[in-house]
């Protein structure tokens, strides 16, 4: 294997193909079923929806488990996804890791706020 | 061929890409990344729409009141429009996606399945949006 340390370190790329690749197949199969769950519940409600009706269904204690778990697949899905278009839009390695710091604090930032919403209720 | 690689500019910029040939299964595909983008993008309004409509009574209101009466200086029918955006985005991405994981697991990929289940997708992304839209501007 060619050197991959010190200065010929490559530090682009993903790397891991498969595992994103897999990742990101599994999180929108856990979101759309989660989608299709929370339509379900929506629409089988008979008149309009109110406050009460729409802050019970996320009231639940199993109900707010799978938010949270349905918050981190968001999250790492829009990790795999947003990262793939910054790999292949921009080359130099130093904006790159700009632009994917500000895609970490943009989206773990959005899951706190989202987790501590869930958990307040 | 030859000719074609003498008058090529040199390295290809993203700019260059609009010169290509889009058929309906390319056009799908940039459609899936624009709207996976469009709601990365609004993302916190997505999160602030949630945190509104769960809270409390009064915040329940606020999130009703934002799309007519609007949200701070920005007025309800842009408010509207950003939504609408959203649900194009979040059904386009939805319908793209599971088409993807149908292509997986059933290995259809020729190119007359990738045309026709592109052509669906879009049909049924935009079909989805105009009815959801109607619904949201008060058509019905």
């Amino acid at each position: 294997m060619s050197v991959n340390y010190g200065s010929k370190r490559v530090v682009v790329g993903a790397h891991y193909g498969m595992r994103d690749w897999l990742s990101q197949r599994v999180t929108a199969t856990l979101m759309a079923l989660f989608t299709v769950l929370l339509l379900a519940q929506v629409i089988f409600t008979s008149g309009p929806i109110g406050y009460d009706t729409w802050a019970g269904i996320f009231a639940a204690q199993w109900m707010k488990v799978l938010t949270l778990v349905i918050f981190f697949s968001l999250g790492w899905h829009a990790w795999v996804g947003v990262r793939d278009i910054w790999m292949d839009y921009v080359k130099p390695a130093a904006i790159r890791l700009v632009l994917q710091v500000f895609t970490i604090v943009w989206l773990v930032g959005c899951m706190g706020w989202a987790i501590q919403v869930l958990w307040r209720l | 061929m030859a000719e074609m690689r003498r008058t090529r500019p040199g390295t290809m910029r993203l700019i260059d890409a609009v010169k290509y040939r889009l058929p309906v299964a390319a056009l799908v595909s940039i459609l899936h990344r624009i709207s996976g983008v469009v709601m990365f993008a609004l993302l916190p309004l997505v999160i602030w729409m949630f945190d509104v409509s769960v809270t409390s009574e009064i915040s329940f209101e606020r999130f009703t009141s934002a799309f007519s009466a609007g949200l701070g200086f920005v007025p309800g029918w842009l408010v509207k429009i950003a939504m609408l955006g959203l649900i194009w985005a979040f059904l386009h991405h939805f319908i793209a996606g599971v088409r993807h994981l149908w292509m997986d697991m059933t290995h259809s990929v020729s190119k007359a399945q990738g045309h026709s289940s592109a052509v669906a997708t879009l049909i049924g992304s935009l079909t989805l949006t105009v009815v959801l839209g109607a619904k949201l501007f008060g058509v019905y």
